[in-house]
């Protein structure tokens, strides 16, 4: 890639807050996509209930939530076309090269996206205008393409961490693209299926907490327990086969990311018969202060306590990802999603049983948190995959110092980025609220309108 | 170079560039409506045109949206090099029109969420502002181009001037013109169909004052274009001269139909008006992507990728189109018409 790097000398000023615009808006942008892929799904199925059973409240939840959907799905609009703005703006360097090679997936993602949002406008708007059944099967497509779109998003991203579907000729030069080749390397499938749990983890606390809350509040009645009951069922399906996936590409990143993984565990040292390490600082190339769990690290990543683990002393100093980032973040994920998993048996449990939610407050309690604690796993678990690449782009071959834009004065627009999240994320917050606490519940696109014809 | 001989770049390309033209209507329908907002009056004056406006807009702005994302990643992933060109010497216009798309959709989604009064005013005028400063910046961009600023390489061109200079105005004047147009003509139409034949009168006027700003910028430009993107004057006057003789006769159409009051008819020619302009462009500047230096052929990326793209976008094609009539057509034929009530403050 020497050439690139001639190109972008004197790009050392843009490449910090480049890295930070774009991990600001990616990790703004990922809470929208998680609703944008798992809301619909429980939305209709509270639909399909609230008819099989001529339930009001769970009608009523069902039209609340959609419009919470329709709030939802603009922010997660909006803040995805900055995104591909961003993609040319900051890391031309990246897509100059291999636009040709992993930009397809976007296109076809593009046209995921279309559709999702012309099934929802038709949703939110349907509801009074369509039988009940037309209305349920206008969501097939919502939900579809936008599990869809997740996927083709997830394959770009895949192929950054094990880039495949291309040769380099000597000079470094992209030759035999092939861009279908290049969606199902590797990390494709892992990454995707963990993400998809992830959205519905996501999803099912957040908006479950937001019933606790009302329940600790004294508010008991059945909407509010539905409202609970329902997306903390899907929640709690998801989070033990997440424990599951989470293995499945852990194994995936041992094998292919050795480096990465030795930094989310802070190993130098290769070795055998590797602990688990938990939580500590990782200093002169040594974890201090961490919990460690005998042949732990060897028995999950080669499934024999004696298995050999690369450490992060095989490759040079500056080939290495920032360790503590990493490997708090990744603890952070694996302790949150371990934490959510005990809560979802506590419910299976007290259903077993009691045929109903554990009678406490600490339950509520619990739920109100798990919300918070599942957006703040998934973004540890981005924080784990993108910063666990660094120092490289495109992992092995590109490196992101060499894909940043030498634009003069590049690097303002990072602070005005800030300041619009900023602003937007209260603006999302206060309108949801007020969604919550059913004033004025008047969604974007909930209006019983006619359109131009144009 | 004979301008004859097709290839599977112009193909794409043109494909691409369709998208453009989609996005230049309904998008710009869409921006054109949030101007007019803008110029509503006072907030109680003007309440009855901003409910017919967000009567008109409000279920298909995001679908109207993303064909600007379409047209960016099949750049990014079909012409790679063109793409990284435009995005880093134009970043700072292209920047604040993406300001602008996040602004104006969040506001435009939000607004309807809260009657706090400080608040919905905060929310519409940043509606209304963006939708201005987001067509003039895009405008800017492909004034940019045109005029052959943006040379190919990673922000290889000037930053400031590529953007700021006589084409980029004109471009960018034009832009926020237009869009205003063809929203005044839509909503003469929609006016009518929820039966307030004086707001359809009110936007009428409207429409025909736009469209004489818009011939005028037009005649204007003529000259900025002569002395300022020769090559691409030498195009329009000479290949894209039958494109512009079409445009101008379909804009002279629209206004006299706007004159007849046959909105249905004045919305074909006007859409007819404005695409022409777009193809008017393409046809002038080709074979180049980016003249004078990068031509389409050069931008291209390999042939796998590029049949790969051809073969998703007639796939898409074909689930997208039936689904975006079955959008159109799902509210087009919906319950008799509401009136528009008037969005109080102070509820
Ligand atoms: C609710 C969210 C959530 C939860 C509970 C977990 N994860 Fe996760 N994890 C994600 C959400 C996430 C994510 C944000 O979705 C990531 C980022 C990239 C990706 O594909 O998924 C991710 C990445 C990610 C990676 C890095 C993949 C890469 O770099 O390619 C590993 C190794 C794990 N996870 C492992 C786990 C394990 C062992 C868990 C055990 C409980 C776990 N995750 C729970
Ligand atoms: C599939 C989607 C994604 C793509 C295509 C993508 C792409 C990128 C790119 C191009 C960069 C800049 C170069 C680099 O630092 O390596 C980056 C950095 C980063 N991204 Fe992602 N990303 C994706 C998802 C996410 C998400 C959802 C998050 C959520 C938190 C995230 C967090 C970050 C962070 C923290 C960085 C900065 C890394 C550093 O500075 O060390 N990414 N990503
Ligand atoms: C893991 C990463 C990502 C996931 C799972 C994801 C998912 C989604 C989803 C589900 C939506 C639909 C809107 C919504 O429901 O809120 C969406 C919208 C969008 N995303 Fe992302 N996204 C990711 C990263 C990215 C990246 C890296 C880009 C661009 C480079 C991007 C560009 C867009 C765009 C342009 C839209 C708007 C489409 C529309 O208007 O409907 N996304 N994303």
């Amino acid at each position: 890639m020497e050439q690139y790097a001639l190109v972008l000398t004197g790009a050392a000023d843009n490449l910090y807050p480049a890295r930070m615009q774009m991990a600001l808006s990616l990790g703004w942008h990922i809470v929208f996509s998680c609703f944008g892929i798992a809301f619909p799904t429980i939305v209709v199925f509270t639909e399909w209930r609230a008819h099989r059973r001529g339930n009001p409240d769970l009608r009523g939840l069902a039209h609340t939530w959609a419009r919470a959907m329709g709030v939802l799905f603009a922010a997660g609009a909006v803040s995805g076309t900055l995104l591909s703005f961003e993609m040319g703006i900051l890391w031309p360097g990246l897509m100059e090269p291999f636009g040709e090679v992993f930009g397809f997936p976007f296109v076809l993602e593009g046209f995921a996206f279309f559709i999702e949002a012309i099934f929802v406008g038709i949703y939110l708007f349907g509801w009074d205008r369509m039988s009940p059944r037309a209305h349920m099967l206008s969501a097939i497509p919502m939900i579809v393409s936008g599990v869809a779109g997740a996927f083709f998003v997830i394959a770009a991203n895949a192929w950054m961490n094990n880039p495949t579907g291309f040769d380099l000729d000597p000079a470094g030069r992209v030759v035999d693209a092939d861009p279908v080749g290049a969606m199902f390397g590797p990390s494709t499938w892992p990454q995707f299926v963990h993400m998809l749990i992830a959205a519905y983890m996501v999803t099912g606390f957040t908006i479950a907490s937001v019933y606790a809350i009302g329940m600790l509040r004294g508010r008991r009645d059945r909407y509010h327990r539905f409202g609970l009951l329902v997306p903390l069922t899907f929640a709690a399906i998801a989070a033990p086969i997440q424990l599951g996936v989470g293995d499945w590409i852990a194994n995936v990143v041992a094998e292919n990311q050795p480096v990465k993984l030795a930094a989310m565990e802070g190993l130098y040292r290769s070795s055998t018969a590797v602990p688990l390490s938990l939580g500590g600082i990782y200093v002169d190339d040594e974890l201090r202060g961490a919990l460690e769990i005998p042949w732990g690290l060897s028995l999950l990543v080669t499934h024999d306590p004696n298995g050999a683990v690369t450490g992060l002393e095989s490759v040079a100093p500056e080939l290495r990802p920032p360790v503590n980032i990493v490997h708090l973040a990744y603890n952070t994920m694996v302790g949150i999603g371990s934490a959510l998993l005990l809560l979802a048996l506590w419910l299976a449990w007290s259903w077993w049983r009691h045929r109903s939610i554990p009678h406490t407050a600490w339950f509520l309690r619990a739920v109100a948190v798990a919300g918070a604690a599942a957006v703040l796993a998934m973004e540890a678990g981005w924080i784990t995959t993108e910063v666990g690449r660094q120092p490289f782009i495109v992992y092995g071959i590109l490196r992101t110092a060499d894909a940043v834009s030498p634009a003069p004065g590049l690097y303002l627009g990072f602070y005005a980025v800030v300041v619009i999240y900023v602003v937007l994320t209260a603006l999302t917050v206060y309108v949801l609220r007020r969604l919550a606490r059913g004033q004025d519940t008047a969604a974007p696109q909930e209006r019983d309108d006619p359109v131009p014809a144009a | 170079m004979s301008s004859f001989s097709v290839t599977l770049p112009d193909v794409v390309l043109g494909l691409m560039f369709v998208g453009l033209i989609a996005y230049g209507l309904f998008g710009g329908a869409d921006f054109g409506a949030g101007t007019w907002d803008l110029l509503s009056g006072g907030t109680r004056a003007g309440a009855r045109r901003r409910a017919l406006i967000e009567h008109s807009i409000g279920p298909v702005w995001e679908a109207n949206h993303v064909w600007l994302i379409f047209v960016l990643v099949v750049l990014w992933t079909a012409f790679p090099r063109g793409f990284v060109s435009v995005a880093t010497t134009l970043y700072v216009p292209l920047t604040l029109a993406a300001f602008g798309m996040i602004a104006r959709g969040a506001a435009f989604a939000f607004r309807k969420s809260t009657t706090e009064p400080g608040l919905r005013r905060f929310l519409g005028a940043s509606f209304a502002v963006s939708s201005l400063v987001t067509p003039y910046f895009l405008g800017a961009v492909v004034g940019g181009v045109a005029s052959g600023r943006v040379p190919p390489g990673i922000a290889a061109g000037n930053v400031v001037t590529s953007w700021a200079n006589p084409t980029s105005t004109l471009g960018g004047l034009l832009a926020v013109l237009v869009c205003a147009y063809l929203a005044a003509v839509f909503l003469c139409g929609d006016a009518v169909r929820d039966g307030h034949e004086e707001l359809a009168e009110e936007f009428r006027v409207r429409a025909l004052g736009t469209a004489a700003l818009t011939g005028a910028a037009g005649l204007v430009g003529f000259f900025v274009l002569r002395t300022d993107a020769p090559l691409l004057f030498d195009g329009l006057v000479g290949r894209g001269l039958p494109v512009i003789v079409l445009s101008v006769v379909a804009g002279v159409a629209a206004i006299v139909l706007l004159a007849l009051r046959r909105y249905a008819s004045a919305r074909i020619a006007s859409a007819l008006a404005v695409a022409t302009i777009l193809v008017g462009w393409a046809t002038g500047q080709y074979p180049y992507l980016l003249p004078p230096a990068l031509t389409i052929d050069d931008a291209a990326a390999g042939r796998p990728t590029l049949v790969a793209m051809l073969v998703s976008l007639v796939i898409g094609t074909l689930v997208l189109v039936p689904s975006l009539i079955y959008l159109y057509s799902l509210f087009q034929r919906g319950p008799a018409a509401a009136e528009p009530e008037p969005v109080e403050d102070t509820s």
